[in-house]
């Protein structure tokens, strides 16, 4: 894919690769808490909306250094997962669905709130991430392209390393049946937290990404409707597999923009489409997309 | 303060607090029986302020036209749940959020081309447009004064329907104790499109009495999903006297908080911060709120029993 | 003389109305089998739950090996050595065997705050796991995924879920649940050959297993325990011949 896209050597197509590599990334950390740990997150753009709001704030106030925003947009968003895992992860089931969304919804209208950011015209950025480095400015499109491939590339790898580790295999195995984790001795809480933590980062990483590439915050980042359509993605791609995310992110992101060329009412076929997925195709995506990547 | 202020922001919140309730009552009683999460719930309100809207164009009368409404959402109410809904009970959690899910941007998405962005409304009929003065130099629209004594008496209606009669009793062992229900043998099937029936009408009839106060838009279901979503979490699912007072106090809080937080500030930061920190933590202020009890609680005020 | 090692001291726990737990006392020595025997209804899995910490008792005291275990969390008590095993099977269906074990032995390693290395090529977890299969004969399924394995074996891998924790005592709920007459025996045997190495708690309808193995038996009604002896001051018990044997 970065070989590909260059190749051919259309800017349209590069955009196109490097938006859904960046949402791969924010589907990657998803996946890893709701298909590894089995937790449904429907307030998982809020970390993408932390890590694009440090890249705006700082901006907007002359901070523009990447060694600055950067750090601290991954350290906010890991310290808003703390909080909003140590409240919502002490529920279950569908408690935890709603607490998630209703933290989103809060992070959102907090978003639209404050006038000094933009509220809901969200803020423009006008210089990216600076790294120092002349070999090395986002504003090139190229360089932006090949950073989120890294970075995506690099995610797929921490994710498969960890669900293989023997932390992974406690998330895993907590999503399997908890009760008996806890009795055979495992604090589940905790490990559930610290994978949480671990997610919001991931995804605090893809909203540093996505403000640079689209130069650009608005609270739209935190809506609802994109933690919804993240949660598509990794069933789409089948949930608990390394790949999966990858593959949903660019059946989603294909789909709309093919969608979206042939009519501007896609959503008029896109929602039937979700619907029938999930009735009929669930499985059947889920299950083909297993067989051909072996043990999860 | 200003204690004229004080009570009408009070009445707003009242009668915010009444539509929730409506809603919230019907997803309280959709999860508690069949343990659906139904996203579209708010696409049903959305339905009924809608239909409202076009029937009271139609029939050129704010009555007719709402009377009509009620029917059309138990219809609705059923053909969605034989449609789509009912092949989601066995599913897991996952698919019922993203089927339903599906469902809302297929619906926004429709009710935005055949009504455009400004969506449609109803006019008061000029009987209804008036103030009514209350003691103490309270002025309070007249049709709010409707909506929330219409509200309340939906609200005991459905009281009355829930502790009183059969079905109710059915309604209510469903709501805390779902294996019992089937164990009783009756026919669950029909139990199941009738309490979705009923949650429709519920919705529907909450969509359609903010309309005239409000306008019919595509989209206007999700803000009251999630907010009905805080108030069921902070009840506690199932319960519908849970989902009654958390209703309430959600919708005070959320109208109070909005008037009254910068006056709150003001007392103790200086005001150009306090015109700041206002709005962020008024828009905050329901979810802070929900944030607590489950802190404190976390299966809500009034857990189901068994949980 | 034999240390104690578990003691129930005036345990009570209600529900509303039903005292499930009706201020019990019992003791569980060291390298004995201990059985709790009662009609259906009598309290027992609300006991063996407040043993391992799922349940909160209302009063009372539990002491383990001496020590106050009832402000301990179920992961508590089982890194003091406080086991449990589960009467409807619980185990993890998509692990193998192997893994399943591995996740017990990896419970008394200390922490799993582990990231980075893969747990599949960790061998010195396979290892102790498979020592746990050998004993438990388990270890020609080491590689079946645990969802394919017969009722007996997903059995006798609860058991060894449990064992593999290094237990010094063992909490078992009915392990012969929903068994035919042949691998209840079998797993009777199986337990046998655990004797004296772990201290049980056995739960169990099955009264040939019962008699079969325990030391001593206490007889719950009601939450209260009407009698406490050897096999056989049980079997001749008018009491519990009234209570429970006569009648089931």
């Amino acid at each position: 894919m970065p070989v590909i896209a260059p190749a051919i050597g259309q800017e349209f197509y590069t955009d196109v690769f490097a938006r859904i590599m960046i949402v791969t990334i924010a589907a990657i950390s998803l996946n890893f808490i709701m298909g590894y740990g089995g937790m449904i997150s429907f307030g998982h753009a809020i970390f993408v909306g932390i890590g694009g709001y440090s890249v705006g704030i700082l901006a907007s106030h002359g901070i523009e250094s990447a060694y600055i925003q950067w750090p601290i947009g991954i350290l906010m968003s890991g310290l808003f997962a703390l909080i909003i895992g140590a409240i919502s992860l002490r529920t279950r089931g569908v408690y935890f669905i709603m607490i998630t969304l209703a933290f989103a919804q809060m992070m959102y209208f907090l978003s639209v709130s404050v006038e000094k950011y933009g509220s809901d015209d969200g803020l423009t950025i006008d210089s990216r991430s600076d790294f120092g480095l002349s070999f090395f400015d986002l504003n090139d499109s190229m360089t932006m392209y090949y950073l989120a491939f890294v970075l995506m590339i690099s995610c797929l790898y921490i994710n498969f390393r960890i669900v293989n580790s023997r932390f992974g295999r406690v998330l895993r195995a907590g999503k399997s049946n908890n009760e008996r984790m806890t009795t055979i001795g495992y604090p589940t809480f905790r490990y559930k937290l610290v994978a949480f933590v671990i997610a919001g980062m991931m995804c605090g990483l893809s909203g540093l990404l996505t403000a640079n590439f689209e130069d650009f915050v608005s609270p739209d980042m935190l809506f609802w409707t994109f933690s919804g359509e993240l949660i598509f993605m990794v069933v789409l791609g089948g949930m608990g597999t390394v790949m999966g995310p990858l593959g949903g992110a660019m059946i989603f992101l294909f789909l709309s923009e093919i969608l979206s060329n042939i009519t501007d009412a896609w959503h008029l076929i896109f929602g039937p489409f979700l619907i029938l997925v999930v009735l009929f195709a669930r499985g059947g995506v889920d299950g083909f997309l297993k067989k051909y990547e072996g043990p999860k | 303060m200003d204690y004229v202020l004080l009570a009408e922001q009070f009445f707003n919140g009242f009668q915010l607090g009444i539509l929730l309730f409506l809603v919230a009552a019907g997803l309280t009683l959709i999860f508690g029986i069949m343990d659906l999460v139904n996203l579209a719930h708010g696409t049903l309100y959305m339905f009924g302020a809608f239909f409202a809207a076009t029937f009271v164009q139609l029939t050129d009368s704010l009555v007719f036209g709402m009377i009509l409404t009620l029917p059309t959402m138990l219809v609705t109410g059923i053909i969605l749940e034989l449609g789509v809904l009912r092949t989601l009970y066995e599913r897991d959690h996952l698919d019922q959020v993203l089927a339903t899910f599906g469902l809302i941007i297929f619906f926004n998405e429709l009710f935005l081309i055949v009504w455009g962005a400004g969506g449609t409304g109803i006019n008061l009929p000029s009987y209804l447009i008036g103030t009514s003065e209350l003691p103490g130099g309270i002025s309070v629209p007249d049709y709010r004064i409707v909506i929330i004594i219409s509200g309340l008496l939906v609200a005991l209606l459905l009281y009355l329907l829930v502790s009183k009669t059969r079905i109710g009793m059915l309604i209510r062992a469903g709501a805390s104790n779902r294996e019992m229900v089937s164990a009783l043998g009756i026919n669950i099937k029909l139990l199941f499109t009738l309490v979705f029936g009923l949650g429709a009408v519920l919705a529907g009839f909450a969509g359609m009495i903010i309309t005239p106060i409000t306008q019919a838009e595509s989209g206007m279901g999700e803000g009251m999903l999630i907010l009905a979503f805080v108030v069921i979490v902070i009840g506690g699912i199932g319960s519908i006297k849970g989902a009654f007072i958390a209703a309430i106090l959600t919708g005070l809080i959320d109208t109070m908080g909005r008037s009254f937080i910068d006056v709150a500030l003001m007392s103790f930061m200086d005001s150009v911060a306090a015109e700041t920190a206002g709005p962020a933590i008024s828009s905050m202020l329901v979810y802070i709120l929900m944030a607590v009890v489950l802190a404190i609680k976390p299966s809500g005020l009034f857990p189901p029993k068994g949980a | 003389m034999t240390e104690i090692m578990l003691k129930v001291e005036k345990l009570v726990k209600k529900f509303g109305g039903l005292t499930a737990t009706d201020s019990l006392d019992f003791d569980v020595r060291e390298g004995e089998i201990h059985a709790i025997i009662g009609p259906n209804g009598a309290g027992k899995t609300t006991l063996i739950h407040q043993l391992s910490g799922l349940l909160k008792p209302d009063s009372g005291s539990i002491q383990f090996d001496g020590k106050e275990i009832n402000n301990l969390s179920a992961p508590q008590r089982c890194l003091e050595g406080l086991v449990r095993s589960y009467q409807i099977t619980s185990i993890f269906k998509d692990f193998t065997v192997l893994n399943n074990v591995a996740m017990s032995i990896q419970a008394c390693e200390g922490h799993s705050f582990r990231f980075w290395h893969s747990a599949d090529k960790d061998i010195s977890l396979a290892e102790k796991a498979m020592k746990v299969l050998i004993e438990t004969k388990l270890e020609e399924k080491a590689n079946v995924l645990a969802d394919n394995l017969a009722h007996g074996e997903q059995r006798q891998l609860e058991i060894a879920m449990a064992i593999a924790t290094s237990p010094k005592m063992l909490l078992l709920d009915e392990p012969m649940a929903g068994m035919g007459p042949e691998e209840s025996s079998s797993v009777t045997k199986f337990l046998q050959s655990m004797k004296y190495k772990y201290t049980m708690l056995l739960i169990e309808h099955d009264m040939n297993a019962v008699f079969a193995l325990a030391d001593r038996i206490t007889v719950l009604v009601y939450g209260k325990s009407i009698a406490c002896g050897i096999p056989e001051e049980i079997r001749s018990n008018k009491e519990v011949r009234a209570a429970y044997l006569g009648n089931g």
